[in-house]
């Protein structure tokens, strides 16, 4: 063992803590332009933010070589602990937690303010990669399939208590390491399935081609019969027999449809759609049975909850969702333009970075984020002090220094011994990438309004001490089990 | 599973990754390099660019006094979000408002459609152009009212209270001047009248610019990269007039109570004197917070103070435009100097005032004699040979007059200036047909009554070419822009159709009718003064007319005056043209005078429908 800690910083992928580092220093130029007030103050005031955010990376460093430092076998022994250890401190700040705009998730510890859901995300990864690298383990049995979605389901429901809703989100991002352990691609389709329909819906739900039918409905039936045909054929390739009996169906149901068009009737046209799609689940379920294929009847599932879940779309949209959360997404869907209010942020943002041309304003040039107009500019907004002051070319840089990083951990998470390492080395990357995605699709008007920091780039503690605390973990485990050449 | 699929599982994480980054840098490039309006938004929302106004430029009299000047005036200024709970009844006192006035103010303030820049953050102008002594009180008292601040600006003085004709004003330009100078931005200042106006681009400089940078909520954050971008103001330049201030005033003195006006031009340069229009106002009325009140006020007068008689008025001449007839009979030869006709005196027609009979030019000028320019004029239109038509006749004779500076506007550098009327033939045409007309129907002119009409400074540049032997130049009022150049019309010699060996008898008629004639109290003492008067018939009482110039060999000054229904020419603008001509040559009137002098400041003119 003694042999083995003074080689870390032989084995340690110095890759990683190069970009790390880049990417750190990248942020905190970004935070000290952002805070770059004219009458500014020196460099190292802590009162500043850029001051303190330095003192951070101090802490962050320190942290960094500690757990390099500490046994790998450690994070695999006491990761339960740990867990736990987290989902009490998460009980404890629902209650705790001071009201800060609506929600309740900061704790303040003596002159520290910290956010235990950012904690919360390495301690979920390692409790799952301990759980599926147990003995015995197999994601196919469904004790041990609903086993691990509690695992990421118990933290995730905490934070949403607290009113933290993009934090929480973020343990969506655990489904694509689930999926590389084998969980079955057409969840992840579903998922991506669900999240079409509701666009489709809410935006083209009013627009209509006919007297009776809306363009909505129309796509989201074909949508529906292209998906479940495209499964059948990528996930049971031999039963050609059955994929030809539901094309004959659809292809009935079309000319029922044709014919409708032709008549003077005042009905929706996609009705018959709908029946066709009921037709084509029930075959489905009746060969699953009859056949013992479990594919069949998921698929047939799946079409059946799509329109389910087109007719319940507006229920979710009207009822379920916060006002300020379905506002930002009618903003994002172009159903509203609301640019004083909801649009606001987001139209600044794009402002600030389609003002940054090609190479940018340079340094501390910015006039839209050094003169407030976007706001939580060192925080969720970060990317744009990027965008403005350093152009496509400076977006594009820190972009390629994320995807480097991305592809690097997918590299070191493949050539790890046990399944502990691999499944934590693809928790980070699926973090990593859901908060880069989430954050820079959100800034760019992409995607909706959904306030969650950008990783190692925005100005915030506990973020910044978080990621480094689940990567370096990662980069531990991974130089100390790293195969001796 | 097969085995196998979990390996492509890498890959496909991969793939999603770089296209998750490629769908993210699509974006970036659409936003940053293909779409080109996001710069524009930016700089709209950041630049504030602030106007720094020039400072208007002064005016000057001939002799170097100053009449025009900038006085600083003070605006309250007020940022919103800064006020908090004061005494509104002692704020308002303070300033010399009511409560109510205050409340509604504010309302108006923060009504987004009447003031569409409003932002709680920024200053607000509450009121302008307060006084200098609510200044000084508000001053002291400002600790006790947060929010409120003064700043200083520059308004317009108007230091004798003369010349508020010449001078005019300024006042806020209207939508119609900025849409036809893009100088001009809402809440701008531009010269309405006089001076103020026809030398505004001189006056106004140049204004200069401030770029600033404006944070989200409308405060300013300082000068946009240490203000390399802005742009000095240039002050306006400063304009010496060729106004005698103390002619003027004596001028506006002696027309007290009277209606008309007093032109008086320096012959030599056409640099107008004095111009005075009475009944005449004070210009510091038209500055400050009262501007509009008291322009209201004195437009609704009807004593007309705002309209300047010297430029605008268009009179019939009466005798004295019998001195520019005799200069045409002379050029036409239609007599000599000693051509004398029968004149039946008083009850003839046209009538006459008593004189001998028969008489010559020289004294018929001198007793303003009606029947020798009617008899002169006939036998010019009455030269066949020359013209063979009346119409080439009158044509001829408007072409004499049109030369003497009648008929058009003289291009004095003020606003306003009417052109008078000289017929032409086309005009009798129009009237009574071509052939609808003969000399007998239009005599009326030879004497200056009828169709014809002047500006009594058309009469005193009348004054000024005769006094100069057949040329003039055009009458302006500002004699220097420093740094500047005066229109190049102002400095070309005009002449007329009259060669100037005619001039000699018209002048010795004129010096005969204030040595002997009709201008007897225009004398001053040992210099030698020509004159003439009419007398205007219209509506009521005659308008009494004085045009003059001396000395007589080489006249320092040419004069105009006009009291209007003054009856004959003597009763009231001949002493007071004399009483002008020799305060402008000698400095002061004589003891033996002063009579005069008083007679005319005391007097008072009704006018007709007052």
């Amino acid at each position: 063992m003694g042999f083995r800690k003074t080689s870390v910083w032989h084995n340690v992928d110095w890759i990683t803590i190069v970009l790390y580092l880049a990417i750190v220093i990248v942020g905190w130029g970004c935070v000290y332009s952002a805070g770059y007030n004219f009458d500014n103050a020196s460099i190292f005031d802590i009162d500043q933010r850029f001051g303190k955010q330095l003192i951070w990376i101090g802490i962050c460093i320190i942290t960094a070589m500690a757990l390099l430092l500490i046994d790998s076998d450690f994070y695999q022994y006491f990761s339960y602990f740990i867990y736990a250890i987290i989902i009490l401190i998460l009980i404890a700040t629902i209650f705790l937690a001071e009201d800060v705009k609506g929600s309740r998730s900061w704790l303040t510890l003596g002159p520290l303010t910290v956010q235990p859901a950012e904690f919360a995300k390495f301690a979920t990864a390692l409790a799952l990669a301990t759980f599926m690298n147990s003995y015995n383990f197999k994601l196919f049995s469904l004790q041990n399939a609903l086993a691990s979605g509690a695992i990421i389901l118990l933290p995730m429901a905490l934070i949403l208590l607290q009113k933290e809703t993009g934090s929480a989100l973020v343990f969506a991002a655990f489904l694509l390491v689930l999926y590389r352990e084998g969980m079955s691609g057409m969840i992840l389709y579903s998922g991506l399935l669900a999240v079409t329909i509701f666009i489709l819906s809410i935006k083209f739900g009013g627009v209509m081609i006919s007297g009776t039918t809306s363009f909505g409905e129309v796509s989201i039936v074909v949508l529906t019969l292209l998906s479940g045909i495209v499964m059948l054929w990528m996930y049971q390739p031999t039963k050609g027999k059955i994929r030809i009996l539901l094309l004959k169906i659809i292809a009935f149901f079309a000319l029922v449809t044709f014919l409708l068009v032709l008549t003077p009737l005042k009905i929706s046209y996609a009705i018959p759609g709908y029946a066709c799609i009921a037709v084509c689940a029930l075959i489905l379920l009746y060969y699953a049975f009859l056949d013992k294929i479990r594919d069949f009847g998921l698929i047939g599932l799946l079409m059946a909850c799509s329109i389910a879940f087109m007719f319940s779309v507006n229920y979710l949209f009207y009822n379920v969702l916060q006002p300020h959360q379905r506002i930002r997404i009618e903003v994002l869907l172009g159903l509203k333009e609301d640019l004083n209010g909801a649009g606001y942020n987001v139209n600044q943002s794009k402002i600030a970075i389609g003002s940054g041309g090609l190479t940018g304003k340079g340094f501390l040039n910015g006039t839209q984020t050094k003169l407030k107009y976007v706001p939580e500019q060192d925080t969720d907004f970060i990317f744009c002090t990027v965008g403005e002051e350093k152009g496509f070319m400076g977006v594009t840089i820190v972009l390629g220094l994320y995807l480097a990083l991305l592809l690097r951990l997918i590299a070191l998470a493949e050539r790890q011994r046990y399944a502990f390492g691999r499944v934590y080395g693809y928790s980070v990357v699926s973090i990593l990438l859901f908060h880069i995605t989430v954050n820079v699709g959100m800034v760019i008007g992409l995607l909706p309004v959904i306030g969650i920091p950008l990783p190692l780039l925005s100005y915030g503690g506990s973020s910044l001490w978080a990621f480094t605390i689940l990567l370096f973990i990662f980069l531990s485990i991974d130089a100390q089990t790293k195969p001796s050449y | 599973m097969r085995p196998n699929e979990l390996i492509n599982r890498r890959t496909v994480f991969q793939t999603a990754i770089v296209l998750v980054f490629i769908i993210l840098l699509s974006q970036l490039f659409y936003l940053q390099v293909l779409r080109e309006d996001f710069k524009k938004f930016a700089d709209s929302n950041a630049f504030l660019n602030r106007t720094i106004y020039p400072s208007r430029g002064m005016i000057y009299d001939r002799n170097g006094k100053l009449l025009v000047y900038n006085r600083p005036a003070y605006d309250i200024i007020v940022i919103m979000n800064e006020i908090e709970p004061f005494d509104t009844l002692d704020f308002c006192h303070t300033i010399h408002i009511t409560k109510e006035q205050y409340i509604n103010r504010i309302k108006e303030l923060k009504d987004r459609r009447k003031n569409p820049g409003y932002s709680s953050y920024t200053q607000q102008i509450l009121y302008t152009q307060v006084s200098a002594e609510e200044y000084g009180i508000l001053q002291e008292k400002l600790y006790k009212f947060p929010g409120f601040y003064v700043q200083s600006r520059t308004i317009r003085e108007y230091g004798d209270s003369i010349g508020a004709h010449i001078l005019g004003d300024i006042g806020e330009v209207n939508k119609r001047d900025i849409e036809n100078d893009n100088y001009y931005v809402p809440g701008d200042y531009s010269g309405r009248s006089g001076v103020e106006k026809s030398y505004e681009e001189v006056l106004r400089g140049e204004k200069g610019v401030e770029i600033m940078l404006r944070d989200a909520h409308g405060r300013l954050k300082g000068r946009y990269e240490n203000g390399i971008h802005d742009e000095d103001a240039h002050a306006g330049k400063n304009i010496h007039l060729s106004i005698d201030s103390e002619l003027q005033r004596y001028g506006e003195l002696l027309m007290k109570n009277k209606t008309g006006s007093i032109v008086a031009i320096d012959p030599e340069t056409g640099g107008i004197l004095c111009l005075v229009s009475t009944p005449t106002y004070n210009p510091n009325l038209l500055i400050g917070r009262h501007r509009g009140k008291n322009h209201v006020e004195l437009s609704k007068d009807p004593a007309k103070p705002l309209f300047n008689r010297a430029l605008m008025a268009q009179y019939p001449p009466g005798s004295t435009f019998k001195p520019a007839q005799s200069l045409v009979f002379l050029q036409e030869g239609a007599i000599t100097p000693s051509t004398a006709f029968y004149c039946w005196g008083k009850g003839g027609r046209p009538a006459c005032h008593p004189h001998p009979s028969p008489i010559s030019l020289i004294p018929a000028l001198a007793t303003s004699c009606n029947v020798f320019p009617y008899f002169a004029l006939r036998i010019v239109f009455g030269n066949k040979t020359k013209y063979p038509t009346i119409q080439d006749a009158m044509n001829s004779w408007r072409d004499y007059m049109v030369s003497m500076g009648f008929g058009y506007a003289l291009g004095v550098d003020l606003p306003g200036e009417k052109r008078g009327l000289i017929p032409n033939s086309r005009f009798y045409d129009k009237i009574y047909g071509p052939n609808g007309w003969k000399y007998n129907t239009i005599y009326s002119i030879s004497i200056g009554q009828g169709e014809v009409n002047l500006t009594p400074i058309q009469i005193a540049n009348l004054a000024a070419q005769i006094s100069n032997r057949g040329w003039y130049y055009p009458p302006h009022i500002v004699k220097e822009v420093e740094e500047g150049q005066l229109d190049s019309i102002y400095t070309h010699k005009k002449h007329t159709l009259i060669d100037s060996k005619n001039y000699e008898a018209i002048i010795q008629g004129m010096h005969g009718a204030v040595t002997e004639g009709t201008c007897r109290g225009a004398q001053i003492d040992s210099i030698n003064v020509c004159g003439k008067t009419g007398t205007a018939q219209n509506r009521g009482e005659d308008h009494s007319i004085f045009m003059g110039f001396a000395p007589m060999e080489k006249a320092r000054i040419a004069i105009s005056v006009y009291v209007e229904n003054g009856g004959f020419g003597a009763r009231w603008a001949v002493p007071i043209g004399g009483l002008m001509m020799e305060k402008y040559l000698k400095g002061s009137i004589p003891e033996n005078r002063k009579w005069v002098e008083e007679k005319m400041i005391n007097g008072i003119v009704k006018t007709y429908g007052f």
